[in-house]
């Protein structure tokens, strides 16, 4: 038997509340399989199992909040019987069948629907009900605010005090240095345009894409910026995943990893850039790609900006920046030139890294962009 | 409130019309047979003889012609009462309704208001098939640039001419032709009288009944079998179509925490489908089941007395719809 935990899925995350269940009982799941859905101060994740089998029961309901590390569902491993449960371990955990003004009045009571029975039509939930079952529970005094008030402003209010925490917290461990550095894009714009002709309008590559490409590839090389400094010390990792920096539309923002960044192809990555957008604003990220960042790229893309100077995503050791792309000049052979430039920025935790190392890390970024076959060479 | 006057619903528009005529020089009645025959529902018997052939006009059956003509008056100065006899035929209007009466004010920059005031009778149930017989209410609630206002009682046949004649922008009064004959006491409104507020009719805790209009007396005959059966139905008269009161019927549905609409359009694109909607943005988290529409069925309305009846809301399919929500 193993046990399905509540994931911490962010490093400041200390409890989460079951959404819902996505698989039933009985049903057979392997590594990877997402089961649940959980609401986090970075909006519902959806999570997933890290054994294969049988869900033999689950231990909490919707609705519930647990800490970080509680057991959630028990899931029989691939090969192993099935125990004779209890018949009073056996309840089923349906979806609740509430009307929307007793949800607001459950909220606001913090009664557990889950445990109201629903007089309404087909056993739903109404009002009243919620109220008959509010004279046996003690009222909790502390909510003052509406309920639709509180809703509204209560999963945005939760991602501001998340970044802060995460943001307070790098201040005040990580002793930050920066440096940054000009780039000439205007060879890797020439080439990006020539490669962009020929592909359909849907699988064309934005600059973006082609900046995460440049730094996964730089880290290679640079094993004391990618990994997690946990515990008093610092792990480097193999793998590279990087986290991506994505502003949500509600505001605040979220930075879910590329797993194997490094090992993704032009197309692959724009892709999964794409892909990642779309399901970080949806509200439908994974639970790997919230945990298994190891190094965060930003890039502030058109706002005007020429630089940007990223505070580090704790318990990472470094964020790569870039500024927007802008028109300048360049100086070459006794001439100038006009072009396409970019600043790249690191901030880096001097922790781990010193700024000779640093430095090296935005020049060979620099020499990927300004050499733009060796950065499109599908190499895994 | 002053004293009340018993009354039948055609009687207090006649008044209505009446006193309008007297009052103000610039205000005269148009519109098929409403002289000599005194109007195709009797609204105006003996006008002609008291007021004259000047200002009671019998017109041609062409009303794009004589709408037009009434925007074209109201453009000069006086004050039309056009009578479209029912709301199939306003639909040969509805290029001068639509184009120009409602347009005029933002087509001349602000210079010219049409203070013109469309009378016209809707609804089935008399057996008049499917040319005489709708409710296309909502087409015209659908326009910015003129009001609607659908008097239900005696009270507002009786007073809401008046103060659609006072709008400086077209205003288009629809009178259900079943209520003609209902009869009811008109209470002296004093000199606050509002049309464009919406009316609850019956006060209730458990339901909301929205409607207006022809179909005002169904809701309320549902409201009382409702309350033998131990439900507490609110009626809301909605009186004007356009602009709606969204405040009253928020307010409604956030006490009861439920609504059927009653409409005698039919359900696809109703103004039921728009109130519905407008709970949906502002009473969501108020609702215990989702909004109900009691509508015609989407057929022309039938001829024959049985199918008629089955094709137009009910007070039957009304109860059914809010016993469905407990």
């Amino acid at each position: 038997m193993a046990e399905f935990r509540m994931p911490k899925l962010g490093a400041d995350m200390t409890a989460g509340t079951l959404v819902g269940w996505t698989r039933e009982i009985g049903e057979r799941v392997n590594r990877g399989d997402i089961i649940a859905e959980i609401d986090t101060d970075k909006g519902v994740i959806e999570a997933e199992v890290f054994t294969a089998g049988t869900i033999e029961s689950y231990l909490i309901r919707p609705g519930d909040e647990v800490p970080v590390g509680t057991p959630l569902a028990i899931i029989r491993e691939n090969g192993t019987s099935p125990e004779i449960a209890s018949s009073a371990e056996k309840t089923e955990i349906g979806k609740v069948h509430a009307s929307p003004v007793a949800r607001n009045l459950a909220e606001k009571l913090g009664i557990d629907l889950s445990a109201v029975k629903g007089t309404g039509p087909n056993g739903r939930i109404q009002r009243d009900d919620v109220k008959r079952a509010a004279k046996t529970v003690v009222v909790p005094e502390a909510e003052t605010e509406t309920g639709a008030d509180r809703s509204l402003s209560r999963s945005a209010e939760k991602m501001r005090r998340a970044i802060a925490a995460a943001m307070e917290r790098s201040k005040k461990e990580i002793p930050h240095y920066y440096l940054a550095s000009t780039i000439d894009l205007g060879p890797a714009l020439g080439w990006l345009e020539r490669e962009n002709a020929a592909r359909p309008i849907r699988e064309r590559i934005l600059p973006g894409a082609m900046l995460l490409r440049a730094a996964a590839l730089a880290l290679r090389d640079f094993p004391e910026f990618n990994g997690l400094y946990e515990n008093g010390s610092f792990t480097h990792r193999d793998e590279i995943n990087v986290g991506f920096a994505i502003s949500l539309r509600g505001g605040g923002l979220v930075s879910p990893a590329i797993l194997g960044t490094d090992k993704l192809g032009m197309g692959e990555l724009m892709a999964a850039m794409m892909g990642l957008v779309s399901r970080a604003r949806s509200g439908a990220l994974r639970s790997s790609e919230l945990t298994e960042g190891t190094v965060t790229v930003t890039s502030l893309g058109e706002t005007g900006v020429e630089t940007v100077l990223g505070v580090i995503y704790p318990p990472q050791v470094a964020l790569i920046g870039f500024g927007s792309i802008r028109e300048g000049v360049t100086v070459a052979d006794g001439g100038i030139r006009a072009t396409k430039l970019v600043n790249a920025s690191l901030s880096a935790d001097h922790r781990v890294s010193d700024g000779q190392r640093g430095s090296a890390l935005l020049a060979a970024i620099g020499r990927l962009l300004e050499s733009p076959e060796e950065l499109w060479q599908e190499k895994k | 409130m002053g004293a009340s006057v018993k009354t039948t619903y055609r009687e207090a528009v006649r008044a209505a019309m009446r006193e309008s005529l007297e009052r103000d020089e610039r205000v005269f009645l148009m519109g098929e047979d409403v002289g000599k025959y005194g109007g195709a529902y009797a609204c105006s018997l003996g006008f002609l003889e008291q007021f004259g052939e000047e200002r009671i006009r019998d017109t041609p059956l062409s009303e794009s012609a004589f709408v037009g003509t009434g925007i074209g008056a109201a453009l000069g100065g006086m004050r039309p009462i056009v009578e479209v006899m029912t709301v199939n035929f306003s639909l040969l209007a509805l290029d001068q309704i639509v184009n120009t009466a409602a347009t005029f004010r933002h087509m001349s920059g602000g210079q010219f208001s049409v203070p013109l005031v469309v009378r016209m009778a809707t609804g089935g149930g008399r057996q008049l098939a499917a040319q005489h017989s709708h409710s296309l209410e909502n087409w015209y609630a659908h326009v910015p640039g003129i009001k609607v206002l659908a008097p239900a009682t005696v009270t507002d046949a009786r007073y809401m001419l008046g103060a659609a004649l006072d709008d400086p922008d077209p205003v288009i009064i629809f009178e259900h032709a079943m209520l003609y004959p209902e009869e009811g006491a008109i209470e002296d409104p004093g000199s606050g009288f509002d049309p464009w507020h919406s009316e609850i009719r019956r006060n209730g805790a458990d339901l909301s009944l929205i409607t207006y209009g022809g179909s005002l007396p169904k809701a309320l005959s549902a409201a009382e079998e409702l309350a033998s059966e131990g439900i507490d139905a609110e009626v809301l008269d909605l009186r004007t179509l356009r602009p709606l009161d969204n405040a009253c019927i928020l307010r409604s549905v956030a006490k009861t925490h439920r609504a059927v609409i009653v409409d005698e359009g039919w359900r696809t694109c109703s103004l039921a489908a728009e109130i519905s909607a407008l709970i949906m943005e502002g009473a969501f988290d108020e609702l215990d089941y989702h909004v109900r529409r009691v509508c015609s069925e989407e057929v022309p309305v039938p001829y024959a007395m049985h199918m008629e009846e089955a094709a137009l809301p009910s007070v039957a399919r009304i109860i059914s719809a809010a016993k469905e929500m407990f």
